[in-house]
């Protein structure tokens, strides 16, 4: 064989690929569902939490300040693992689907807490005051007034750190959830061939490259507002 | 609740397995130097390709940086681990750990560069160049030292992330902190050790964690 076969039959074996595509297509099925499941969770308890630090209540904003720092600053695969293998022998059994949902969630969380807070804050004083002034309450000012305009800056990089936090669902092969990159290094070990792996660097380009091209339109689009 | 302490916090356990897991530190410490300052020069040079004039030169490197963003770190490290060895090269888990992060951290640093490198007016690089200096010159002592400037809390909290991406090592057997933890916790069945290593990722990181946020107003404000 020459060097070129060899490449091909390592990395573009049609009947390794034929064998495993629907395996790995499995695993793109888990991918996605866990992504989309991370970025809402993620989200949605990542903006309440901020709203919550609004209220300025002393020992709640301390308690959301060092979730937040802990969650940022511990590499995601240390907190899985704790999760994963700690938990059991604390009475509490998860599979590693849950965990993986759990934690990466979480992470999530803390980083867009982090970011909604300081698009919260960068909205002048006075629209609070103003809009307080006309009647509205509290909740409602956040709600009709501020949030929109928090939003609106905190979208970019809310969508940078949602990318890069779904990327980390691969992570989830550590501890045995059947997702694409895990799909892949079985199929791979099965078959003694690199095919599979390729495939699966394919797939995340096929789920990532879109949303990669898509931030950055995004971000030539509403970064305007900071100007 | 004593479960707990007895799962998570045992102090005994701790104890004996800090030797190992501060043997992994060196390794994790080791590999920061490394993999950080190749990340920063890496990026520097995606950057100015992405804001080449040149088209043979911008696209390739637009592609570049964006397949890097868009390939987990872990299916790339995998990759390069266990995939590149089918193609005749095979290279020990430090290597393939170096090369994976390189290519996705500059891919990374190299969108901080760009940002920084587009928030220096026209202006100052026309200036800097009216004075006789080069275009190298104007770039590395005029527009380069504001670009970083400019984008300081970025490039921290970026290498906060490169920090934290140094655990995935473990994956592919390199003796880090996580590594040598994630052994200790095997032979104890207990998830202190993990734990322990966790604690030493917050006094590395936590500070540095604070400073970006304090940039950051300073920046905004």
């Amino acid at each position: 064989m020459s060097p070129l076969e060899r490449f091909q039959d390592a990395f573009l074996n049609a009947e390794v690929l034929a064998r495993y595509a629907p395996a790995i297509l499995d695993g793109v099925w888990v991918t996605l569902e866990l992504s989309l499941l991370i970025v809402v969770l993620g989200t949605l308890l990542g903006t309440a939490l901020a709203c919550l630090r609004a209220l300025e209540i002393r020992a709640l904003s301390l308690a959301i300040i060092v979730f937040a720092d802990i969650f940022r600053a511990l590499p995601p695969l240390v907190l899985i693992l704790i999760a994963y293998f700690g938990l059991p022998g604390a009475g509490v059994f998860l599979s590693a689907w849950t965990v993986l949902l759990v934690i990466l969630g979480l992470v999530l969380a803390a980083f867009a807490e982090e970011i909604v807070w300081a698009a919260i804050t960068s909205v002048e004083r006075g629209q609070w005051w103003a809009a307080r002034s006309t009647g509205l309450g509290f909740g409602q000012t956040l709600a009709h007034v501020v949030l929109p305009q928090a939003l609106r800056l905190a979208i970019p990089p809310l969508t940078n750190r949602a990318i890069a936090i779904t990327k980390m669902t691969a992570l989830g092969t550590v501890i045995g959830v059947p997702d694409i990159l895990n799909q892949a290094t079985t199929a791979q070990s099965f078959s003694g061939n690199a095919s599979p792996l390729l495939l699966a660097a394919l797939a995340y380009m096929a789920i990532f490259l879109p949303l990669v091209v898509f931030s950055r339109w995004l971000e030539s689009r509403l970064t305007w507002v900071r100007a | 609740m004593e479960t707990i302490a007895e799962q998570f916090f045992n102090l005994e356990i701790m104890a004996a397995a800090w030797p190992m897991v501060l043997d992994g530190l060196w390794m994790t410490l080791a590999l920061c130097v490394v993999v950080v300052p190749l990340g920063l020069i890496g990026g520097l040079f995606a950057a100015l390709g992405v804001l080449s004039e040149r088209r043979w030169l911008r696209l390739p490197t637009i592609a570049f940086v964006d397949l890097f963003r868009a390939l987990p770190p872990l299916v790339l490290l995998i990759f390069v681990f266990a995939g590149l060895p089918f193609a005749g090269l095979d290279l020990s888990p430090f290597a393939a750990v170096v090369i994976a992060f390189f290519l996705n951290n500059a891919a990374y640093y190299g969108e901080i560069f760009r940002a920084g490198l587009i928030s220096v007016g026209r202006g100052q690089h026309e200036a800097a160049r009216s004075t006789g200096l080069s275009a190298r010159q104007s770039l590395v002592y005029v527009v380069l030292p504001q670009a970083t400037r400019n984008v300081l809390p970025d490039l921290v909290s970026n290498t906060v992330e490169v920090v934290k991406l140094t655990s995935l090592a473990s994956v592919v057997s390199l003796s880090e902190m996580l590594h040598m933890a994630d052994m200790a916790r095997s032979v104890t069945y207990n998830a202190s050790p993990i734990v322990l290593a966790a604690g030493v990722y917050l006094v590395i990181l936590w500070p540095l964690v604070r400073l970006a946020g304090r940039f950051e107003r300073r920046v905004a404000a």
